[in-house]
Order: structure tokens, then sequence, then C-alpha cells
């Protein structure tokens, strides 16, 4: 243990105000799209409008004879610059885990630009390149394709099933991978268990909407064979690995910046095709290539979150106490595997027992491809479907036994630990205590009142009824060891780095792996730094997302930044005042062991005003005119943090609605949000990540939805069709933490990125649920639209 | 192509577009002004939000060429002397945004609201900025931000 344990906090757990805002508030960011350099052409992707074609010619004659048309190329124009496909870095496996499996994962190919078939509407085939923006897009109305439609595999189940159309023939069917994974007796305990639970959950597919679309720009240096590449992405370390895997160039030769960046929600973190197209054709054409989505191009082109299909079955004693959960997914893949697509319900393979003591537990995952938008990693990534899961069958169970919906969970949870904890699914949670979360929620949102509200509403047949729903959830975040993510055979390590440069003018450079956009951690990392080293956040600077300033790196999602990232910077720091304090000893002419850390200072015990700071220290070991025998010069360390388990954030949201019994439409009337993501550095940064988590959440539960017509075509394509909530729509949120700290790391943090996201669609949707058992209606799907509630409740009435 | 005079941030332009060129595009591209965003292409998210002549104008619903003889004011042209506007300082200290995206489009329309309603309620606020989409924040400290700059900028006045 280094010598900073000693010391207490100053900067951490102040909501220090974000050094990121200036420029942010100011206009003077930068984002991909306010980049420029001479000479620059742009890209535009000619996209395919059918869900599902053979490909034949591709002609772009009439393209090419366009003002200012530059170049133009089909996939087969640009095979010869490929490497390889695009990447998945997660290949799921047909297995029961954790056995070893007998066959390799089934891999559809992927090309940026499909070649043979285009397999989604809006799939690349042709890009146009031009000497402006607006004569690449008018160019690439005139690239003719002949196309052979073909019947498109759609809906999950048909797609599923044998005779379905096959989205890739050389894999013979749409079944990518079957996954499971059991803990306990989970048979032996459904066939005794005198109550059974059986839910079945539909998630719509969504659309992440990060309010900057995405972009790329490529500089060639084509003497050196050499480039930059400008990307709105969360990865640009990742990125630049593949990058050179995919074009075959040496990755000293990549540079990849992540400039400011706006807004990613997992969106970003992927590997895309437009960046490997702007690298080919920039090396092709010697010239910087940019590409800027359009916002209803992103609706097909960008990854789409959830798609999926839930059978929950919930086996419980006659008290309601629960014994055993199985469950059974199907998976909806799109088109192709993006960077992670096929791991993605992995992320909540072991969450589907919910924070709840079971003995025995059964997931099992079908994995499916269809002609539709490749899915990927949206904020919570397999999480917010189990949590969906466990806790609306927690509702269900709570109805059949009869108990209130807060009594069921408490019956349920796992007793409070700060040891790590094993769960049937096999996991071992760092620490918890869930009844404490319900209990200050309950408190905040005062449940028993609301119950005798909501009583005499239902005694007046009251148009309006009121709803509570209650969420409790785990989730497992901080990727994280590399050696389980070599288990779920995830290609990537899970660790992260730091580097902390302590300058000859008592200043800090911290330059970390991790790649904010939004998230604050310079502010944040700053006061981890300031704390650490006896200094303020204003004397430290953060450099994040240039691969040439920060050689090492995995990069931001999965709230790992923290818990990773921020405990690699936690440990450089420690090899920091490890290496003063040798300094400051030898200066101060007494041993180590004399030497306390206190008020920011190595002090001599007994005589305090003998004391050396680390900027003192900085300097002399700058000039190097004294240090001790041995002791090389300058004050810089960098760490690297592989931790040796996820961290499991949790808690506790409480929703409470109105539904207008007569229009469907429902109002959220209180919104109580109880946390724990351990112990927090910035308060006022965690809040803002909870109460943005909450809102995406809510939007899930209640407005968002991508539908798809017949055809395959995307209905829900633009910001017109598809509803982002704004502020007129979205309540107040009511927050409160409590802090159990995690024991997976020295800080004690475990992540709150993805916490309100994962809790809050359940608790909505379990709101509107309760506020209809007056009215008979057993089953409600989300998005809870006022249409949906409304034929909910007529079918009820028809039913009776 | 087609002659047009616009003062942007109190200084006049004169400059040649093209008569389909987006007033938001005018702005970023001809002028250098990259502080406005573009988040659609559907007048929905309102990043692109600026004032003509003293309102809240989406900046891709209008043609540059409509904006001749305006005077526009951009995200930059607000704050004097280094000092932050006080809804600038507002959404920093409420921690009024996350990747800041929307930021500008939202100050802007914020600017307008409390220019046309004085001191603002939550509820004023959240109505007057449906047309200006954020995916971070959740809107809940943006509403504060707004609050506490109408009570600086307006509470004299009422």
């Amino acid at each position: 243990m280094s010598a900073a344990t000693e010391e207490g906090t100053r900067w951490v757990g102040q909501g220090v105000l974000r050094k990121e805002d200036p420029e942010l508030v100011t206009g003077q960011a930068r984002y991909i799209d306010d980049l420029t350099l001479p000479g620059m052409v742009w890209m535009t992707v000619v996209r395919s409008p059918h869900a599902h074609a053979r490909i034949g010619k591709v002609d772009l004659s009439g393209a090419l004879a366009r003002p200012g048309v530059v170049a133009a190329f089909s996939g087969e124009d640009l095979a010869s610059e490929l490497a390889a496909g695009l990447p998945c870095a997660w290949p799921i496996p047909t297995t029961h885990w954790p056995e070893p499996f007998d066959s390799d994962p089934r891999m559809p190919t992927h090309w940026p630009l499909a070649r043979d078939k285009a397999r989604f509407a809006g799939d690349g085939v042709a890009v146009v390149i031009a000497d402006s923006r607006e004569h690449a897009r008018d160019a690439a109305e005139f690239v003719v394709v002949d196309y052979e439609p073909l019947d498109p595999a759609l809906d999950l189940e048909e797609a599923a099933a044998d005779g379905a159309p096959v989205v890739h023939e050389d894999l013979g069917n749409n079944r990518c991978y079957t996954w499971s994974l059991s803990g306990g007796e989970p048979e032996q305990v459904f066939l005794e268990a005198p109550v059974l639970v059986h839910e079945r959950y539909v998630h719509p597919r969504l659309v992440p909407n990060a309010i900057e679309p995405r972009g790329v720009l490529v500089q060639p240096v084509a003497s050196q064979g050499e480039f930059t590449i400008w990307s709105a992405t969360q990865i640009p370390h990742i990125l630049r690995t593949t990058l050179a895997l995919t074009l075959g160039i040496a990755e000293s030769k990549l540079r990849v910046i992540a400039p400011d960046v706006g807004g990613g929600f997992g969106s970003k973190l992927n590997v895309y095709a437009e960046e490997v197209l702007c690298l080919a054709v920039a090396r092709k054409l010697g010239t910087p290539v940019k590409w800027i989505e359009d916002r209803s191009e992103a609706y097909v082109a960008t990854i789409h979150g959830r798609g999926v299909i839930q059978d929950i079955e919930l086996a419980a004693t006659e008290e309601g106490k629960l014994r055993a959960v199985r469950v059974k997914l199907l998976a909806d893949m799109g088109a192709y595997y993006q960077l992670v697509t096929p791991g993605i319900p992995l992320l909540g393979a072991f969450l589907y027992g919910g924070v709840y003591d079971i003995e025995a537990y059964h997931f099992e995952c079908t994995g499916v491809l269809t002609n539709r938008t490749p899915t990927d990693a949206y904020r919570g990534a397999g999480r917010p479907e189990a949590t969906y899961a466990i806790e609306r069958a927690m509702d269900a169970l709570a109805h059949r036994v009869g108990k209130d919906p807060a009594e069921i969970r408490r019956l349920n949870y796992i007793a409070p630990f700060d040891e790590p904890h094993q769960i049937a699914a096999g996991l071992q949670l760092d620490s918890g205590n869930f009844v404490a979360q319900l209990d200050r929620a309950l408190e905040m949102v005062g449940y028993d009142e609301l119950r005798k509200q909501q009583h005499a509403r239902r005694e007046s047949h009251d148009a309006k009824q009121l709803g509570i729903g209650l969420s409790s959830y785990i989730e497992m975040c901080g990727l994280a060891p590399s050696q389980v993510l070599a288990a779920l055979n995830y290609v990537a390590g899970g660790w992260d780095a730091a580097v902390v440069r302590c300058h000859p003018t008592g200043k800090v450079t911290v330059v970390t792996g991790t790649s904010p956009h939004g998230q604050g951690h310079v502010t944040t990392w700053a006061q981890i730094t300031a704390d650490r080293l006896g200094i303020t956040p204003d004397d430290v600077d953060v450099l994040h997302g240039d691969t040439a300033v920060s050689p090492l790196g995995m990069d931001t999602y999965g709230s790992r930044s923290l818990s990773v990232g921020g405990v690699a910077l936690w440990h450089a720091t420690g090899k920091i005042l490890d290496k003063a304090k040798t300094i400051a000893a030898h200066e101060l002419e007494v041993s180590e062991e004399d030497l306390e850390w206190r008020d920011g200072a190595f002090r001599v015990k007994g005589a305090p005003d003998k004391a050396k700071t680390v900027p003192e220290i900085a300097f002399s070991a700058w000039t190097a005119h004294a240090l001790p025998e041995g002791v090389e010069p300058g004050l810089e360390a960098t760490s690297v943090w592989d931790p040796p388990n996820f961290t499991f954030p949790s808690g506790t949201h409480v929703c409470v609605v109105e539904v207008d019994t007569e229009t469907g439409a429902t109002e959220i009337v209180r919104y109580v949000a109880v946390d724990d993501c351990g112990e927090v550095i910035n308060p006022m940064i965690v809040d803002g990540q909870v109460h943005g988590g909450i809102a995406q959440g809510i939007a899930e539960a209640m407005y968002e939805e991508a539908v798809y017509d017949e055809a395959g075509n995307l209905v829900t394509n633009s910001m017109l069709s598809y509803r982002v909530p704004s502020a007129a729509e979205l309540p107040h949120y009511e927050t409160d933490r409590t802090v159990t700290p995690s024991t997976t790391n020295p800080m004690g943090v475990k992540g709150i990125g993805e916490a309100g996201t994962i809790a809050s669609p359940p608790a909505v949707v379990n709101a509107v649920a309760d506020a209809l058992i007056p009215l008979g209606v057993t089953s409600v799907e989300k998005p809870v639209t006022p249409e949906r509630v409304w034929r909910a409740i007529r079918n009820a009435k028809e039913a009776t | 192509m087609k002659a047009i005079s616009v003062t942007v941030n109190g200084q006049q332009r004169e400059a040649e577009v093209e008569p389909r060129q987006l007033l938001v595009y005018f702005l970023r591209e001809q002028l250098g002004l990259t502080g406005t965003n573009v988040g659609c292409d559907t007048s929905t998210c309102g990043s692109c939000t600026v004032l003509v002549d003293g309102r809240s104008v989406k900046s891709c619903t209008l043609l540059a060429v409509q904006a001749d003889g305006a005077e526009v004011t951009t995200i930059e042209g607000l704050g004097s002397d280094g000092e932050l506007h006080p809804l600038q300082r507002a959404f920093h200290e409420q921690h009024g945004l996350q990747c800041g995206f929307c930021t500008p489009g939202m100050i802007m329309a914020a600017l307008s609201l409390i220019e046309e309603h004085g001191v603002l309620d939550d509820e004023t606020i959240r109505a007057g900025l449906e047309g200006n989409l954020c995916r971070c924040t959740g809107y809940q400290n943006i509403v504060a931000a707004i609050r506490d700059a109408s009570v600086e900028l307006a509470g004299a006045r009422s």
C-alpha cells in the first residue's frame, strides 16, 4: 500500500465544477464536423433501399460525370484495399459455459461495402467522393445499382426458424449461436416448486440518437505511409488496432484522435464501415477525406440497441420466496456482427436473478441474424434487458402470491454483504446492501401514503388511476478482468492505463487511456490527482482521446472508466508518491519510515514543519542535482490496472404514474432513484449521469421504438417519426445514494454511467401495470404509449 | 450565387452564397462560427438554434439568403471580455451540460425564452424547450440553469 492512503480527502467527494465546460458553453469545442483540412474531399455512402437484395451491376458513370466528383467506388472496387472484413471482437460460440466449445463461432462476413448482397435497408453499396458535401450528396443520386430483391428475414422468431430467408448463405441458417449457463439444479427446483411464473417480454429495437451524428476525417501523409484519423468515437485505441488489421497498415503508422465527441451511449463504441472506407479512400487518393453522417442516415447506419424476446420463468414457494430463475432469449443480431454484437446478451446473462437470493439458475440465448441494421451496445447493453425481465417478473410473482411489490423484494433480497458473495449464476458480487436502498427509496417516495391514495382512487373508480412501480437492480460493469473476458471469448483485455507527469513548475499532466465524451473525466481525474498529490484540480491537466498522446488505453464504455482507468490513475499517483517519498527522505536527511503523508506533504513525524511537497520534489527530481543513489531524474509514472473482478453497482428506483384510463396517457408524477455506485468522486457528475440514464430509460419505457414495415424499411427513420423525448415529456428526478464500497479496487468505486438506464424501464412499466390492475389488465408492453395502454384497457374490458 | 449582408454577432458580413445554402452552413462553413451545431436533418433537435433579430430560430430552417439584412447572434456572440454570459455561467454552475453538443442551441433558445417571459418557472422552461433535444442530461440541470439565469437576467426587470 502506498503512502497516500494515510491522508484524508479534500477534493474527492466535492461537486467540483467541470473543467471541460468553458469551451463547451462558448462554442469553442471542436467536434468532428468542425474540422477542416486543406484539399479535403467529402465522401457519401450510397445505401441499399432494399432489406435483402442480390447486387448486380453497380454503375458509377452517372455519378462520375457530376460536378465536383473526384472518384466513386463500389464494394468490388475497394476489395483489394482490405486485408480483412469489419472486425467483431466478441465471437460467441455455441456452448454451455464455461465448458470448452468444439466448433468455431459462426461468423458472418462483413465488408464495409456489400459486394454480393445487400443485407439491410441502409447497407452501403458504393461511395462517391467529391469536392464538397453537397456535390458528393448530389452525385450519389446518380449511382445506378441493379438489385434483385429477395425475401427478407425480419421477424425474429421467423428468422430463427428453418425455411426462413437466409441472411448469410454460407452459414446455412440465421441461428448464429446458442450460449447457455447454469447454476445449481434448476430443473429439479422447477419440478418441486409450488408456484411457477412464466412471462414473456419483447424489447423493441432502440435507436441510440447521440445528438452529434458520427463522422470521420482522415489525413494521409502519403510519403510516410502515415495516417491521422479523427473520428467521433468512444474507442480511439481499439479503433487504431482494428483499422490496422482491417487495412493492413502498421499500427505505428496510424494515429487516431477522438476530438470533442457529442455523446455516445454505446453507438460510438464500434468500428464502422465509414471509418474503414475513409481510410481506404484517403490511402487510394492521397488526399484528406471526410464523412459526416446525416441524422436520418444514422437511423439505419449506426447500430441499434435491444431487440430481444425473453421467456422468463420463476420458481417460488407459496409465500413468494424465489428459488430459481430460468430464462430463454432470442436476440436480434441484425444483418452482420459489428464490434461486440453477439456478446451483448452475455452482459446480462448472469443477472436475470437480479438482487435475489436464489439457489438455481439457467440462462440460454440464441443469436439470430435478420435483414435489419446490426445491433450492438446501447447504454446498459444486456443489463437493462435482464433487469427488465426479472423486475417485471417479480411484480408478476407478487401479484400471484398476493404480496406487495416492496414486500416480495424485501423477502428475497440477498442479505447485506461487504465481502465478495457468490451467486447462483456463478459471479462473485463485490458488495451490496439492497434492503437499505429499498428502505431509503420507499421513505423518500412516501410509499405507505401513496398506497393509501391509490386505494382511494381505485375505490372511487377515478378516471386517473395511480400506479407505483419498483425496480431493484444490480449490474456488472467496469469491464474488467482480462482473464474472465478471455473465458467469455472476448478478444481484447479489460485493463486501462494512466500516466502521471509531474512538471518542474509543480503542475501535473495526467494522460488517461479512457476516452470521455461527456462524462467529465477531466474534472474527476483532476480531483483524484489533486488529493493524491497534495495539489489542486487547477494544477492538473488531463489528456485523452489521442493514441499519439496516450498509447495505452482501452477507452470508455460499460461504466468502466472510473473503476478501471480511474483506479489506474490511483496506482500511478501511488508510484509518484513512492518515488517522491524516497527523494523527500533523502533531502530531509531522515529515513522513509520517519516520514508521514499529512496535509499534502511528506512531513517528519514529530516535526511537521520539516516537510516536502510533491511540487518541490518534482523540481528537485528535474534538476537532479542531489538525488539519492540509484534514483532516476524526473517524476513520472505509468500504471496499467487490470481489475480482479467486475464491479456491481445497484439500487432501487420508484416510479409513480397517473394513467388516464380513458385516453391511455401516462404521466410520471414522481421519480425516486436510490443508487449505490460505491465511493463517489464528484456527486454533481454522478447525479448528472443518473439523470441522463433515467431519461434514456424512461424514453425506452414510454416513447421509443424502431418500427419496420413488411419490406424491412425502418418506418421510424428520423427524429420526426422516432420520439426522442424533450424536457416537456420528462419528469423531475429525486435522487439519493447509499455507499457500499466496492471490494474490487482500492478506491471502492463502482461506476454510474448506465445505472439509470438499467433501473428505470421496469420501474416505469411496473408502475403503469400497477395502475391498470383494477381494470383487469394483465400485460402491457413497452413502450407504454397511450395507444398501447388504451388497447390493453379495451382488451381487458372485452374479455370480461 | 447571391450576395447577402448579415450582421453576425455585431459584425457586418458580406458574402456570396448559393441560393440553397442553409443559414447554419453559412455560419459554420463560410464564417467559421462552428459553435452552432447540426444534430439532425429534420429541424427537430434544436442544436443549431441562433437568434435572428432577437428571436430564437433553428438555423437549419432558414436559407442564408433569407437572413439578408438580419441581425444574427450565435453562441460565440455571448459573453464579453472573457467573461461568461449569465446563461453560460449558469449551465456551468448547474452542470447543465455533459457532451456539450446541444448546449449552444439550448443556451440560445433559453435566451429567447427569458427575453420573452422574464423570470421563468420550470413548467415554462420545459414547454419552451420542447424543440431542443439533449440526450445526456435528462434536462433537470438544464432547467435549473435556465431558472437561475432568468432570475439574474430578468429579475431586476420584474
